[in-house]
């Protein structure tokens, strides 16, 4: 059974309808990644799939289970809203780590508030993940003694912290400098072979390509093509993905 | 009583008012401002324009017409009869520096980013969490500067209480004018604000620097 299955979203700000239908699924330890232009929509899909935004159509399960359904949003509770949000874990652009704590206490403050186990397991976890992307030597260095690519690093281990089921990413790389960018793809591409489940919203064609099990390309608020990475990006039947291609092709090429 | 000592000695008490009164505003404007910045960033629009109209006022005239305002105001608007001197003195004190205390901390809230909220949400925190855990001493790091200005400007402001006859310092300074023919004591209060001034220049430097482990 699907781990994620998103049925006709919807989801408007004023008059803009933003997401105009969204339907798609996504067994365990698959990588979605979703392509498109700017303003497509991609943000948006993925902020409602962590809440940051409600859809007014549509529903979200996990596992089988409907855990959000538009229709029903207003009566949602705080502390359910809080309790979907676990199944989904978001990298945003711009890392957004809290500043006023060091590496280690980024990625097991919200396990220790949330006491998603004793505070030794989550250290150790927390060291284990901090090496996992390549940081235990600044483990005690704070946010503003890094790199972007060692920011989003932490980022991500400390999205992993909480266990998530459903891994997304918001153009994890597009405030790096380009050789940082490397080190990052990298990490995701790491946790691939550890099974997670992950979206993967990304300008990284190439990156796409490599990694993803199932593309998306996103144009107006709806899939306008999805299929295996050789379909959409090796063979794109849609015009306006053919177009989207093209443009990539010249200005990263 | 024309001697250095006798001086010091009578400007010492001069500047006890004023550390009371410099004191206990601050003690209440902190507090206060805070609650007119929940005021002024409130959902509901009435009361924050409310709020936003006060401040504006409030920021918008002298402090020496509001303290006039408070001392004789009462008489002349409802026949009731004048506050004593130092109350009167400390309300206006008050109500002024709150509004300026609250327009800090407004910005110190604003400025930390939404993706600090947004951040603390995709992990689960609730919002009390995440204004303790995560904004708070963010806030705090954004207005110690504009805090320390503030509160440095309100030990020297204090003097204006002198318009309403408070017998601070520089009142107790202009008492030899009158009574001895000297002007050295008034020029003397300097080395007073000075001094003070000075402390809480290294106090807030000392808190500055123990939050320069972090840049938001
Ligand atoms: N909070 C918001 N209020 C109003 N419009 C928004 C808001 N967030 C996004 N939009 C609009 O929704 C559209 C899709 O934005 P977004 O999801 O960020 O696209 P993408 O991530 O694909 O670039 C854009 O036209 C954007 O201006
Ligand atoms: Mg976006």
């Amino acid at each position: 059974m699907a781990i994620l299955q998103v049925k006709n979203i919807k989801k408007r700000f004023g008059k803009t309808e933003v997401l105009k239908g969204i339907d798609f699924q996504l067994e365990k330890g698959e990588v979605l990644s979703i392509i498109g232009s700017s303003g497509s929509g991609k943000t948006t899909l993925l902020r409602c799939l962590n809440f940051l935004e409600f859809a007014e159509e549509g529903t979200i399960s996990v596992d089988g289970e409907v855990i959000f359904d538009g229709k029903a949003r207003k009566s949602l509770k705080d502390a359910e809203i809080r309790k979907n949000r676990l199944h989904f874990g978001l990298v945003f652009q711009n890392f957004n780590l809290f500043p006023q704590y060091n590496v280690l206490r980024n990625v097991t403050l919200a396990p220790n508030m949330l006491k998603i186990d004793t505070p030794e397991n989550i250290e150790k976890h927390a060291r284990e993940l901090i090496e996992r992307v390549g940081l235990t030597d600044r483990i005690e260095h704070y946010p503003c003694q890094l790199s972007g690519g060692q920011k989003q690093r932490v980022a991500i281990a400390r999205a992993l912290a909480m266990n998530p089921d459903i891994l997304c990413f918001d153009e994890p790389t597009s405030a790096l400098d380009p050789e940082l960018t490397g080190e990052v793809l990298n990490v995701i591409k790491s946790l691939k072979s550890s099974d997670s489940t992950m979206i993967v919203v990304t300008h990284e064609i190439e990156f796409a390509r490599d990694v993803a099990d199932k593309i998306i390309f996103m144009d107006e608020g709806v899939i306008a093509e999805e299929g295996t990475p050789e379909q959409v990006i090796g063979n794109p039947k849609n015009p306006r993905t053919q177009a989207f291609l093209s443009r990539f092709n010249q200005t990263f090429a | 009583m024309n001697d250095f000592l006798s001086v010091t000695d009578y400007l010492l008490e001069g500047f006890t008012v004023t550390l009371e009164l410099f004191g206990l505003t601050l003690l209440l404007a902190l507090p206060i401002g805070l609650i007119i910045c929940f005021g002024s960033m409130s959902k509901f629009k009435p009361l924050r324009w409310l709020v936003r109209t006060f401040v504006w006022i409030i920021r918008g005239t002298p402090l020496m017409l509001q303290l006039i305002i408070v001392y004789y105001g009462p008489g002349l608007i409802f026949n009731a009869g004048l506050l004593p001197r130092f109350p009167a003195a400390l309300i206006a004190f008050v109500i002024n520096y709150s509004c300026y205390f609250s327009e800090i901390y407004r910005g110190g809230i604003e400025s930390v980013s939404r993706g600090q909220y947004e951040a603390g949400y995709v992990l689960g925190m609730t919002k009390t969490q995440i204004f303790f855990k995560i904004v708070l001493l963010q806030v705090i790091k954004n207005i110690v500067p504009p805090m320390s200005n503030e509160i440095i400007t309100l030990v020297k402001d204090t003097s204006l209480a002198r318009i309403i006859a408070v017998y601070e310092i520089i009142w107790c300074g202009q008492d030899y004018i009158k009574m001895a023919g000297l002007i050295w004591p008034l020029f003397y209060t300097a080395a007073f604000y000075l001094a003070f001034c000075g402390l809480l220049t290294l106090l807030f430097g000392y808190i500055e620097k123990r939050l320069s482990y972090f840049r938001s």
